[in-house]
């Protein structure tokens, strides 16, 4: 059986590719059963490659949605009245202004998410040392950017709310015609996944409200923090697809 | 959380907590099992009625009654959505991945147990939601597994077209999330928790096979997803998505423009990589049980990591397949059938590896064994007919017969459901600690591997002689009147063959409570799940950390003591 034997491996020749995390042990990275004891830095990788991994499915969401719309749009339709092949695509009169301004709110909410990001980063890694009694780092600035970009959210999911109403006062309204059914479409699928990163920067709030440690609290607001620049870009992308794929 | 924390390894006490509302990866497992078992035998009863209607289409049925035209495509549509999304891809992904993933890799649990255990119970609302659709009003839907629009996307184009299709998108559509939560922890847990020295490539090609499934559902799953959401819309906000302008009764509905083939596109870019899906892992069982039972190491491990891979990819540029029939243009069809037969090449790499495994082998006949050898034979018996139906020219003239059912029942289904058989004899006595019974399993083997080919291999005929799938009655036609012996035959076969699962029942079930205690590795195999007790611990591996020194397959080692030796032995292989 000598010929079967080329998978065989002495320990530490194995050059097979992928291995490229340490091996570690542990289950539990939300918060389930797992870990004997709180491994931080494991735990926020852990989330981390959750979040990219799950990142990927909402991508392949939109990515659907977008060639659905670019599919639709190229469909010519048949015309009842005169019996002809002809385009039922009506460019929607987007409010471009409220927009932009949506636009900027969600931009500015995304660096302040970044700024809360840093912060907590800043004050995980002081933890030990202000844990050792007689030690004290004077209090680290504590500007509330994790509440601006709960209020910079809310103010863009608010914009777009207005942005709706004025595209039924302009006489575009989900059935009016494929254009609007997607511009409806998109702007709610992107409002309610940035509706969940709200939910969770709240929790996050609270969780800070209750004096967990700082360290459980930074893997929250780190996953929340990329979570809300993807969002960010999701909705320059859709933005652009809505305003130059008209 | 911090009183969670410090008693993290003890096991959870209370009947709600260790068995319904558990973390446990295994207990979900085996939640993911029994509700494929549930799922699996109300398909079969489904698919009796309808074999049964089509050679006695007067027949009054139980619990169904007398079968019209619209009552057969009712049971047509929820056999194939129950079997393929309840049985197919919840059995051999979720219920034996989610046991089985974490301990051949070394790890405690799940990356994230309570996802994991949302991802069961979400599953769960989905097939009661699923089966809601035979109690709404109409009745279930009758468009297909497939759900073509417009006969979908309307509410008044038949009987089950209303609430009972609400119903149909609304449980896929939960199946969509809890599927994509489970991908999202699958891929997570193996890039993430291995154990020390469980290099990527020292992996059990079981756990390849659960990843790359775990891929292909993570990108395929959010494209039903949105789909199922666009037809939502369509059916009950008034878009046209998928509606161009139509009549139905005399009536023009509302609907302008919309595309047909759009939903055939988005359906079936999910669809292809689901076949994979139900495939895959049951690949990754035959390879681990051939090699174990053949004692010798799996022929090309490395070429069978990158054929899986390599059909992942392929699965996700040929969905066009499915739609050759749909008028695309010929130079579309031309690109998919390339891509298409190009998945032969990997596929053919596995079965010659296959083959090269048990080439001259001391073979160990056991049940698994033959489930595993069976799966193969099935896997090629329906791939074969494959490179057929890839071929535009041939597809247009078989697509609509029962040529296509065989094709796909053979291949997806009945291969697929082998492959579990075989994952079920394996790993029973890891998973409840006592034998299955042999002697009922090789009865058991025998019936069903006759019975599913005396089923599917006479309808590749009846298709070739024209017979068209879908159809409720045929027993009036004039040209399929010869072809009533071989449907009746077929009706026989599936009745004794669906009485036949009856013995597998009696003996997981029975085994579970009367069988002889098993011993902690009773196959003599080389992974990680055969290190620990029999069952496995609430932590896998009873507080240790098991550390891994050789890839999954080597037995027969020359110079070895013993014809095996395991993963985590760190003598064992001599230096060479």
């Amino acid at each position: 059986m000598a010929t079967f034997s080329s998978t065989i491996r002495v320990p530490q020749a194995d050059k097979g590719g992928g291995g490229t995390h340490p091996p570690v042990r542990g289950g539990g990275g939300d918060g389930g059963r797992g870990d004997g004891y709180p491994d931080y830095g494991q735990r926020l990788r852990r989330l981390r490659v959750g979040l990219a991994i799950g990142l990927t499915s909402v991508t392949m969401i939109f990515v659907s949605l977008t060639s659905a719309y670019i599919v639709r749009r190229g469909l010519p339709t048949f015309d009842d009245h005169t019996g002809t092949y002809t385009r039922d695509w009506i460019p929607v009169q987007l409010p471009l202004a409220l927009l932009l301004i949506n636009t900027a709110l969600l931009a500015f909410s995304s660096l302040t998410a970044e700024f809360a990001r840093r912060q907590i980063t800043r004050q995980a890694a002081l933890a030990p040392v202000q844990s050792i009694p007689g030690v004290s780092l004077g209090r680290e600035s504590g500007f509330p950017w994790l509440a601006l970009t709960v209020v910079l959210g809310l103010g863009f999911l608010s914009g777009q709310w207005l942005a709706w109403r004025e595209l039924a006062d302009r006489g575009f309204y989900l059935a009016t015609s494929a254009s609007s059914s997607f511009v409806y479409l998109l702007t709610a699928a992107h409002g309610l996944h940035l509706l969940g990163g709200v939910m969770v920067l709240l929790y996050a709030a609270t969780v800070s409200l209750l004096h967990r440690p700082v360290e459980r609290r930074r893997i929250v607001v780190d996953v929340t923090a990329w979570y809300w620049h993807f969002m960010f870009v999701l909705w320059l992308g859709i933005f652009a697809l809505l305003w130059f794929v008209r | 959380m911090v009183a969670q924390d410090a008693h993290a390894h003890a096991a959870p006490q209370g009947f709600i907590r260790k068995y319904v509302f558990s973390l446990d990866h295994k207990v979900i497992g085996l939640q993911y099992y029994f509700l494929a078992l549930a799922a699996v035998f109300v398909g079969m009863f489904l698919s009796l009625l309808m074999r049964i209607h089509m050679v006695w289409p007067s027949a009054i049925l139980p619990i169904v009654g007398e079968i019209k035209p619209e009552t057969y495509l009712q049971l047509l549509t929820m056999h194939g959505t129950i079997m393929v999304f309840f049985v197919l891809t919840t059995a051999p992904q979720s219920g034996f991945g989610n046991y089985f993933l974490p301990i051949q890799i070394g790890a405690p649990d799940m990356a994230f147990p309570v996802l994991n255990m949302l991802s069961f119970w979400t599953t769960f609302v989905a097939f009661i939601v699923m089966l809601a659709a035979f109690f709404a009003v109409g009745g279930a839907p009758l468009h297909g597994w497939t759900g073509y629009a417009p006969l979908s996307a309307l509410t008044n184009s038949g009987p089950g077209e209303q609430l009972g299709a609400d119903l149909w998108i609304t449980s896929i559509a939960i199946f969509c999330v809890a599927s994509l939560m489970g991908a999202l922890n699958f891929i997570t847990t193996t890039l993430d928790l291995r154990a020390k020295g469980m290099t990527m490539m020292r992996m059990p090609l079981t756990c390849w096979a659960w990843l790359i499934t775990a891929i292909l559902g993570l990108l395929a799953f959010g494209v039903l997803l949105s789909a199922g959401i666009l037809l939502l819309l369509d059916r009950n906000l008034g878009t046209s998505f998928y509606v161009p302008l139509v009549v139905v009764n005399g009536q023009i509905m509302g609907h302008k423009g919309g595309s047909p083939l759009l939903w055939q596109h988005l359906f079936w870019f999910f669809g292809h990589p689901e076949v994979y899906i139900a495939i895959l892992p049951g690949m990754g069982v035959a390879s681990q049980l051939l090699s174990t039972f053949a004692r010798k190491p799996i022929f090309g491990y490395k070429a069978m990591v990158y054929a899986i891979m390599a059909i992942g990819i392929l699965g996700f540029v040929v969905w066009g397949h499915h739609m050759f029939m749909s008028g695309m243009s010929p130079y579309s069809a031309f690109a998919f059938s390339i891509m298409t037969m190009a998945i032969g090449v990997p596929s053919a790499i596995k079965t010659f590896n296959w083959l090269g495994t048990l080439y001259k082998a001391k073979i160990r006949f056991q049940t698994p064994m033959l489930y595993a050898i069976g799966f193969v034979s099935l896997f090629v018996s329906g791939g074969l007919s494959g490179p057929f139906l890839a071929q535009p020219v041939l597809d247009i003239p078989l697509h609509d017969t029962a040529f296509v059912v065989a094709h796909f029942h053979l291949i997806m289904g009945v291969a697929a459901i082998f492959g579990m058989f075989a994952g079920t004899y394996y790993w029973f006595p890891k998973m409840f600690g006592r034998m299955m019974n042999e002697s009922l399993g090789r009865i058991h083997f025998v019936l069903t591997l006759i019975g599913t080919y005396s089923i599917f291999m006479p309808m590749h005929y009846l298709g070739m002689a024209g017979q068209p799938r879908r159809y409720s009655q045929f027993t009036e036609v004039a040209y399929l009147q010869h072809l009533m012996p071989l449907n009746r035959f077929i009706t026989y076969a599936a009745f004794i063959t669906i009485s036949a699962q009856l013995i597998f029942v009696f003996n997981l079930f029975w085994s579970m409570f009367k069988g002889p205690k098993a011993s902690d590795n009773p196959w003599e195999a080389t992974t990680l799940e055969w290190t620990t007790a029999t069952p496995p611990p609430h932590d896998n591996f009873g507080g240790h950390t098991p550390v891994v020194y050789h890839g999954p397959y080597e037995y027969s080692v020359p110079g070895a003591a013993k014809d095996y030796v395991m993963q985590t032995d760190p003598a064992g292989v001599p230096a060479h």
